[in-house]
């Protein structure tokens, strides 16, 4: 599904600035997987999902996305097949427009025409999509976004993500700006749509015990470079104070600060 | 007199509209209205002197504007400058252009020529004549606003209107914006391009510096349609903003009219409608905060009624 090869990209090439952000990173992740990311600040995680999803321009290296060479295609081209979450609540729905205004532009991908699909038809059918975020969104589809929670626009974000049918799905720390209720409720759909849709799924995230409870495969990354990748099996036992151990053990140094990052 | 004000603040209100897509539903600083505005007049001035006919005279000015707005947002896109730059360069640009259309004049009238406004009256010869104007000029803003309406309730229009909210999202869903700009900005501008045309039939005239200080007015009259009411649908924004564009010209003629009283001349006008968008702003500013203060307030007073429950019941108890 994705396939990445000697990837690497350098910001502010040949100056005083110069940052090496990833580095021949090489990453193969079969259709169908979840791979949960974790790293510390800095260590080319967000790097990392802007490259695939086309938000930088790659230093090297190619990119393949369902077996097609997307290395230097532009961002919207590649959202036919990339779904992508953000942190950020806010950037995932447009604040001014209506709910079924949101919904019915992420029905599908692509160029849009003078055609009107909004009508009763698609409206049940919106209706029916928003109950499954059990918000009471069912009954607001008049109502503009921006006058949704933060929560309630990320679930909405994630609804209107998989309405047009990406094959992967690349969610940026997706639950991290939420409260503990609304993370929670986030990660459930998350979870849903993602066996609902068989979605392949990378998920960076800074919460430890959701990198080993979810998904069947498990990646640091460290200094622009995956570090250690644990499949399925590896997993099943693991919990975090092993996992901290096992970086502690790689780095060779004894990063008290990293420490504290990586367990809350 | 009172049609007149009506008829003048009907062709402004379609130059409003293009200015309301540009501005508040683009979200695109647009300066190319103040050179297409005049484009518009010009195209249509020159289309009717060669006996082209109404119907293409308007046609081609729209066009005009069209490509106006195209090419500021060619440059917006491609060399990656702010709209507002692009918006200047166009505009500058323009006046050159606009001085060439009319062929090296800066106005020419509209003398002896069949226009819409010479026309009107012997389509509605029921009318009294200022009637038929002001009735003419009606359908085609009626004509104009559901082209809009329609156009922002189909995908395409729908989609624009995202892309003005939330630029990432229209990404994501595979499309490009540079086009989608491209369309928004050709529609605002042939819009603003087609009320020129109507304004030098109108007046019988059409001038190179006819645009100068159009966007200021443009925002004017939509700052003052939102006072009016509010909404979020498309239909009720475009009304509103007729409604704006009818007020605008009405404080003006005011202005005008009786402003000798106070020294006031013409040229103040522009002063005039400068401080305008600014008390609006402040009205609309002061409105958010007491709304907000208000919200507080009530907010303080549920708190304090639950803590002063939660205390009762734990004296009852």
């Amino acid at each position: 599904m994705l396939k990445i090869e000697q990837l690497s990209k350098v910001f502010y090439p040949n100056t005083v600035n110069e940052k090496v952000a990833i580095e021949y990173l090489n990453l193969n992740v079969a259709p169908g997987d979840f791979v949960t990311v974790v790293g510390s600040n800095g260590s080319g995680k967000s790097t990392l999902f802007n490259l695939i999803g086309g938000t930088y321009p790659v230093t090297g290296g190619k990119i393949f996305l369902d077996g097609k060479d997307v290395t230097n295609k532009a961002e919207y081209k590649r959202a036919f097949t990339v779904g992508r979450i953000f942190q950020d609540p806010t950037v995932g729905t447009a604040a001014k427009m209506s709910i079924e205004d949101n919904m019915i532009t992420a029905l599908r991908k692509g160029m849009r025409y003078l055609t009107v699909s909004l009508n009763s038809e698609k409206r049940v059918l919106f209706k029916e999509e928003l109950k499954q975020l059990s918000m009471g969104l069912e009954d607001r589809l008049k109502d503009n976004v921006g006058l949704l929670s933060g929560g309630q626009r990320q679930a909405l974000t994630l609804l209107m993500t998989v309405l047009s049918r990406p094959k992967m799905l690349l969610l940026d720390e997706h639950t991290a700006a939420l409260d503990p209720r609304n993370a929670q409720i986030v990660m459930d759909l998350t979870m849903e749509f993602i066996k609902k849709y068989k979605l392949t799924t990378l998920m960076v995230t800074h919460n430890m015990q959701h990198a080993i409870d979810f998904g069947n495969r498990l990646i640091m990354m460290d200094e622009g470079n995956i570090i250690l990748d644990l499949s399925e099996e590896e997993k099943k036992d693991l919990t975090v104070s092993k996992l901290v151990t096992m970086f502690k053990s790689i780095k060779k140094k004894d990063f008290t600060s990293d420490e504290t990052l990586l367990t809350t | 007199m009172l049609e007149g004000i009506f008829v003048d603040g009907l062709i402004f209100s379609i130059m409003v509209i293009g200015v309301l897509i540009s501005y508040r539903i683009l979200d695109f600083a647009d300066l190319t209205c103040d050179g297409s505005f005049a484009t518009g007049a010009a195209v249509a001035t020159m289309a009717l002197t060669a006996k082209m006919g109404l119907f293409t005279a308007l046609l081609l000015a729209g066009l005009a504007g069209a490509v106006a707005g195209i090419i500021t947002a060619a440059i917006h896109n491609e060399l990656k400058v702010p709209g507002l730059l692009a918006g200047i360069l166009t505009m500058t640009m323009l006046y050159s252009i606009n001085i060439r259309i009319l062929g090296g004049r800066a106005n020419v009238p509209l003398l002896r020529v069949e226009t819409l406004y010479t026309k009107f009256p012997t389509i509605f010869s029921f009318l009294n004549s200022s009637w038929a104007l002001l009735v003419g000029t009606l359908i085609i803003v009626v004509i104009a606003k559901s082209v809009v309406d329609i156009f922002f309730r189909t995908d395409l229009g729908i989609s624009i209107g995202a892309l003005g909210s939330n630029e990432q999202m229209i990404v994501s869903l595979g499309i490009n914006p540079k086009v989608l700009k491209i369309i928004g900005m050709g529609f605002s501008n042939a819009l603003i391009a087609f009320s020129g045309g109507l304004l030098a039939q109108y007046q019988g005239f059409a001038d190179a510096n006819l645009g100068q200080g159009m966007v200021v007015q443009g925002l004017a009259a939509i700052m003052i349609g939102e006072f009016l009411f509010d909404s979020n649908r498309i239909s009720l924004i475009t009304l509103r903003v007729v409604f704006g564009a009818i007020i605008y010209k009405a404080l003006m003629f005011l202005g005008r009219y009786y402003g000798y009283h106070i020294n006031l001349t013409p040229s103040d006008l522009k002063l005039l409608t400068g401080i305008l968008v600014i008390i609006s702003l402040i009205i609309a500013q002061t409105r958010s905060a007491a709304s907000s203060m208000d919200a507080r307030k009530k907010a303080l007073k549920r708190n304090k009624m639950r803590h002063d429950q939660k205390k009762g019941d734990i004296k009852n108890a």
